[in-house]
């Protein structure tokens, strides 16, 4: 398996809960850019990196557009845009369509981030009630990347973990805090 | 490393759309341009891209429909309503000291931005004496804005956001009803020019006071956005403003030295004189 070189994160229903066991844990030493989409109710001002920055030994923020990749950092997709991962390392936010109705896309990331960190990026779908993410998960398999979901049964929404894992049947489930220990030891 | 196959067929299908059409989707922001040319490709119904592109050489029908997939018409009428409260109220009493305005919106879409700034305009009592510059890349986009009919189901959204951009009328003073539609008052355009331009590969062509180029630089890579802001800092008059997109800033441009912050939460720029 290649070094880890990115993480990519999708959640929907329980997302708060969810990444609030995994992203508190990383230590400071964590040298791999983290990007999360998480789907929110549609309103634009999202707090998401306020109350994650409070939480976490990593800086957060959300992110913004041409902004070079910083490793050690958590991104989140800022609210109504895609966010996309381009293969000189920088961020890039679209207004496209909203896919799967859905504006961020897990998909969109996920399949953005395959393309530029292939078989280094480690991918994880969380607890959400929408299908979202199953697809980006298996461009991510197919590019050689680690495939990772949240057991379902652990999960406060299955459905998202589920249709992952249905889409990909190679990725491994796993609960929060085994998730977050996998992290731990990259 | 080398290239993977679809990223030199993708290049070349660029190129060839470049060469034969000029249209120049070369440096545009490529994660993007990916996706939506998969899509293209799937939907259209070749098998690579390398026939799709053989077609777009050999079949000039092809280039208006793969053009609707490359360029994005996703807008509203007062999208984020607070940049265009922050027109009105902190950009607008600069712009009341000219006798004579120019408002250039770049890549206008289907109208939906250039309408908010006329009736916001017209509600401040600067529209006789503006002048209007809508430009874009979509000839489509141009006549559906030319056009001035909007699906009457967006109205809701449009009329709420106007209301919360601190709008001075009602919208429904602009539109009447018909067949499911809303037909905007042709008076609105009648200190409008609508024109087919590209920030990619035309140039500068009149004296602005106020440019509002919203989301389409987040689709050009760092190079191109430079080109256009270079563009914007050309065009603009001395302390002329520039409003950008919520999410998109001249922090990573080489041009940044050029403008200050007006408006730091809008996203809306000053042209600096030296
Ligand atoms: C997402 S829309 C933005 C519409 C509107 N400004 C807004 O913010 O709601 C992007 C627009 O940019 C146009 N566009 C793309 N490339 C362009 C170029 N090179 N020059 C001018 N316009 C361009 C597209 O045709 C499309 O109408």
């Amino acid at each position: 398996m290649s070094t880890p070189a990115a993480v990519v994160i999708g959640a929907s229903a329980g997302a708060l809960e969810a990444l609030s066991a995994i992203l508190p844990a990383l230590p400071a030493s964590f040298a791999l850019p983290v990007f999360v989409v998480i789907h929110l109710p549609h309103n634009r001002k999202s707090i998401l990196a306020e109350i994650f920055s409070a939480k976490c030994r990593l800086p957060v923020r959300e992110a913004e557009d041409k902004e070079p990749v910083v490793g050690g950092t958590i991104y989140f997709a800022p609210p109504d845009y895609h966010l996309l991962v381009e293969t000189n390392y920088s961020l890039a936010l679209s207004s496209d369509e909203p896919v799967r109705y859905s504006r961020p896309s897990i998909d969109v990331l996920f399949e953005s981030a395959a393309d530029t960190y292939g078989p280094s990026l480690i991918a994880i779908v969380l607890t959400g009630a929408n299908p979202d993410g199953a697809d980006g998960l298996r461009k991510v398999g197919e590019a050689g990347g680690t495939m990772i979901v949240q057991n379902p049964a652990e999960a406060l929404a299955p459905e998202m973990p589920r249709a992952a894992w249905a889409a990909c049947p190679a990725a491994r489930s796993l609960p929060l805090a085994g998730i977050a220990a996998l992290l731990l030891g990259v | 490393m080398t290239d993977k196959l679809e990223d030199i067929e993708i290049r070349l299908l660029l190129e060839a759309l470049f060469s034969r059409y000029h249209y120049d989707f070369r440096r545009y922001a490529m994660a993007s341009i990916k996706r939506r040319l998969q899509l293209a490709r799937d939907d259209l119904g070749f098998e690579t891209y390398s026939a799709l592109q053989a077609a777009l050489l050999h079949d000039p029908a092809v280039l208006p429909r793969l053009l609707g997939y490359l360029t994005v018409q996703v807008s509203e009428m007062f999208r984020d309503p607070s940049y265009f409260r922050a027109i009105r109220e902190q950009v607008i009493p600069h712009l009341r000291t000219y006798p004579s305005l120019r408002v250039w919106v770049a890549g206008c879409s289907e109208g939906e931005e250039l309408y908010s700034l006329v009736i916001l305009f017209r509600e401040e009592g600067l529209e006789d004496r503006t002048l209007f510059y809508a430009t874009d890349i979509s000839q489509n986009a141009l006549a559906k804005a030319e056009a001035g009919l909007f699906s009457l189901e967006r109205l809701q959204l449009f009329t709420e956001n106007h209301r919360k951009s601190g709008g001075k009328s009602s919208l429904s003073d602009y539109y009447s009803a018909a067949y499911g539609r809303a037909v905007f008052d042709k008076s609105l355009r009648e200190h409008v020019v609508f024109a087919d331009h590209s920030l990619v590969t035309d140039a500068v062509f009149a004296e602005m006071h106020l440019i509002s180029c919203r989301n389409v630089m987040i689709y050009f890579d760092r190079d191109l956005q430079n080109r256009a802001i270079g563009l914007f800092k050309d065009s603009l008059a001395r302390k002329g403003f520039l409003g950008l997109g919520a999410k998109e800033n001249l922090r990573f441009s080489e041009h940044s030295g050029a403008f200050i912050d007006f408006s730091r939460e809008e996203k809306i720029y000053q042209r600096w004189a030296k």
